[in-house]
């Protein structure tokens, strides 16, 4: 399906444009890119506002610039509330993180984790964990944005996701950091500037008055209909304004404050453990680039967030959430629509440029942030395992280094090709949950302890990178993300039980045609799973009902690094404790990296 | 990797001005970090069991939980500021201090590079 037939060629030269100025970067920045340190950390040449832009470009994904202002426009207040985590996350970061990881850190998170502590285990077990983060957060792009770019430009699923693959694998196998850190910092810009132009343009009529704006957005009828939708039997006994006044209110999206609180938690402190954010605070030289780089991060990252708050409301009473569903249910489609709403509809030159425009940012945002991620996998790949552990003890010339670099780039990047085509069809919006409670559970408990408790060893750091990962993953693979047989067509014989009854009751043409959706639907699932009664790991309900693991599984980590640390103590360890913490807190030596 | 300078981090730790950093900059970042996480979690914890107070009307249809919401922003943005305003007037002078009387030229034995 394609949104923007008749301006096919807009879209294409918006596309072509957006690639040809990454491409150009790309090709100046692979003349830079000599040694190790230029290709894993731009050479420590990167400034801190430019780390910032590069850092807000790396963590406003898809998901964040698509998926919240879609997420806005189909649930209203939930969706501005989910967005808050994500900005409160760098707190974290820039108080406990940036400068101690900047002042002794080199190239990964490993780094810094086997600075005091046994190199050879703690790479290995912080190389794991990042490929593990990596990978969960690459499939949940590469599907993502495979699924976007089909919509946006109509080609087929397994060609998008190579499109996003080769290009990617271009930027970083030639240009390393260099050209990653430029992509993110051109995507950034023009992802801020489009979102901009669209909340001016929304907002302008209304004076720029949020209140008048707002009443404009809960007197819609369209959104009015969607909440009663959302609500159900519900709504019932509810007037209209009420209806449209709920859309600003708690509760439409998130039903239970626990798992919402889980996922908090997973957002708050895993983004202080996700290796691609990590890697980003050795492209500075020093301390208080990596602080002006967060802070800058947080402005870029928070005023986006703000935009997307009218983003999704604007396209709520412009689009109307029935139709944003309509084009993807998840309504990842919000923001793009609303750009063509905006530039004057579906049959005008200037709305199918906006929404061309829109969708190419979209599609620079896929491939940079996938860039990131598989940068940060394949620096764990070549330089934690191969260098560190295989090759330990013996010299590696700086050619030899970004030959490994290179070849690991293109293992990870054909693996994430191969993933994204195999998970086609997937549901893969739970990925991203997993890869936050990962990094939380595992990477966050070992960093902050290896930098802030003395006693903090190598037993400490195995075991809670083990035991992190292990309850994360574990937690999520018994929880109610996986798909019941048995609770699935419960669900689908309830509705083909109703199905008479409703048609009868059925007032509209909209709801008629919503139920045989459902029905239909309804026939596919029972079809679709058969005579089978549990879920992929063998079970017929969830074990727990959480949704997302943080909640249990970061104060397990925790545990783990502390239990690890007391029973395996370690002289070297603690006796180390004074360089680290001098150091960590005075900048000196710095990117003299670890000694070993 | 080798260093070329030695640095003796047990007369750093020793330092009492090193001492007095480490102790103001604990104090301080753990306690604003404590607030942000603390003011965070009041959001989900409002829009689960303080719904009809986060419903109030206040400004239009605007409600205290939408205000409640945007608050969060400034927060985060107000504890990023005020550290890096703190960071910079305070932390970086005082390590900049001790770091101009311990980095010397290497002593032969000296230091703990392991």
């Amino acid at each position: 399906m394609n949104i923007s037939s008749g301006y096919h060629w807009v879209t294409l030269l918006t596309f072509g444009f957006v690639i040809a100025l990454t491409m150009i970067v790309t090709y100046f920045a692979a003349q830079r890119v000599r040694s190790a340190s230029d290709f894993y950390t731009a050479g420590g040449g990167v400034s801190g506002w430019q780390n910032g832009w590069a850092k807000a470009g790396d963590y406003l994904s898809a998901a964040s610039f698509l998926g919240i202002a879609g997420l806005i426009s189909l649930y209203g207040y939930d969706g501005f509330m989910y967005s808050v985590g994500w900005l409160v996350a760098y707190v974290a970061v820039l108080l406990l993180i940036a400068e101690p990881c900047r002042n002794i850190g080199r190239y990964t998170l490993s780094d810094i984790l086997c600075y005091r502590n046994d190199p050879r285990k703690t790479r290995i077990v912080g190389a794991l964990s990042t490929l593990t983060v990596s990978t969960f957060y690459l499939t949940a792009q590469m599907v993502g944005g495979g699924v976007l770019v089909k919509t946006l430009i109509g080609i087929p699923y397994e060609i998008s996701v190579l499109c996003v693959g080769v290009l990617m694998l271009s930027y970083v196998l030639f240009g390393g950091m260099v050209a990653t850190t430029w992509v993110q910092i051109i995507k950034a810009f023009l992802l801020v500037s489009a979102s901009l132009l669209i909340v001016m343009l929304v907002w302008a009529p209304y004076g720029f008055s949020l209140p008048a704006f707002l009443a404009d957005v809960v007197a819609d009828p369209k959104v009015q209909a969607r909440v009663t939708t959302v609500l159900g039997d519900a709504a019932g006994s509810l007037s209209a304004a009420e209806l449209g006044q709920r859309f600003l209110e708690p509760g439409l999206y998130f039903k239970a404050p626990v798992d919402q609180i889980s996922l908090g938690m997973a957002l708050v402190f895993g983004t202080a453990g996700l290796p691609h954010i990590l890697m980003r605070f050795f492209t500075v030289r020093t301390a208080q680039q990596a602080r002006r780089s967060v802070v800058w991060a947080m402005v870029i990252i928070g005023g986006f967030y703000v935009l997307t708050l009218f983003l999704g409301f604007g396209a709520a009473l412009h689009v109307g959430p029935a139709n944003i569903a309509a084009v993807d249910a998840g309504g990842n489609m919000a923001g793009p629509l609303l750009a063509q709403y905006i530039g004057g509809g579906a049959e005008s030159f200037f709305g199918n440029f906006m929404l061309a425009f829109v969708s190419a940012v979209a599609f620079a945002t896929i491939v940079a942030v996938v860039a990131g991620l598989v940068l940060a996998a394949a620096s764990a790949m070549a330089h934690d395992l191969y260098v560190g552990v295989v090759r330990a003890g013996r010299e590696t010339t700086p050619q030899s280094q970004v030959k490994a670099a290179r070849i690991a780039t293109v293992v990870v990047g054909a693996m994430s090709i191969a993933i994204g085509i195999a998970a086609k069809g997937q549901n893969v919006a739970v990925l991203v949950g997993l890869a936050f409670a990962v990094a939380a559970s595992a990477n966050f408990p070992c960093v902050l302890l290896t930098l802030h408790w003395r006693r903090c060893n190598t037993g400490g750091i195995v075991a809670g990178m083990l035991v992190g990962t292990i309850a994360a993953v574990g937690l999520t693979l018994v929880s109610p993300n996986l798909s019941y047989p048995l609770a699935i067509r419960a669900a689908a014989h309830k509705v083909l039980d109703t199905e008479a009854a409703k048609r009868a009751a059925a007032h509209s043409p909209q709801e008629l045609l919503a139920l045989d959706k459902a029905v239909g639907k309804a026939r596919a699932d029972i079809a679709r799973w058969g005579s089978a009664t549990t879920s992929f790991m063998g079970l017929e309900r969830p074990l727990i009902e959480l949704k997302n693991p943080g909640i249990i599984s970061i104060p397990l980590g925790f545990l783990a690094v502390f239990i690890g640390s007391l029973l395996f103590r370690d002289k070297r360890a603690e006796g180390m404790w004074n360089e680290v913490y001098a150091r960590q807190n005075t900048g000196l030596l710095v990117s003299k990296g670890s000694h070993r | 990797m080798a260093t070329d300078i030695a640095v003796d981090w047990d007369a750093i730790i020793r330092d009492p001005r090193f001492q007095d950093l480490h102790r103001r900059k604990s104090r301080f970042l753990w306690g604003l970090m404590a607030l942000s996480v603390g003011y965070y979690f009041l959001l989900p914890i409002g829009a689960a069991w303080f719904q009809p107070l986060f419903r109030e009307r206040v400004w239009g249809v605007i409600n205290v939980g939408l205000l409640f919401a945007l608050s969060e922003f400034a927060v985060a943005w107000a504890i990023a500021w005020y550290y890096s305003r703190r960071a910079g007037r305070e932390f970086d002078q005082l390590a900049a201090q001790i770091v101009a009387d311990h980095a010397g030229p290497a002593s032969p034995g000296g230091g703990h590079s392991a």
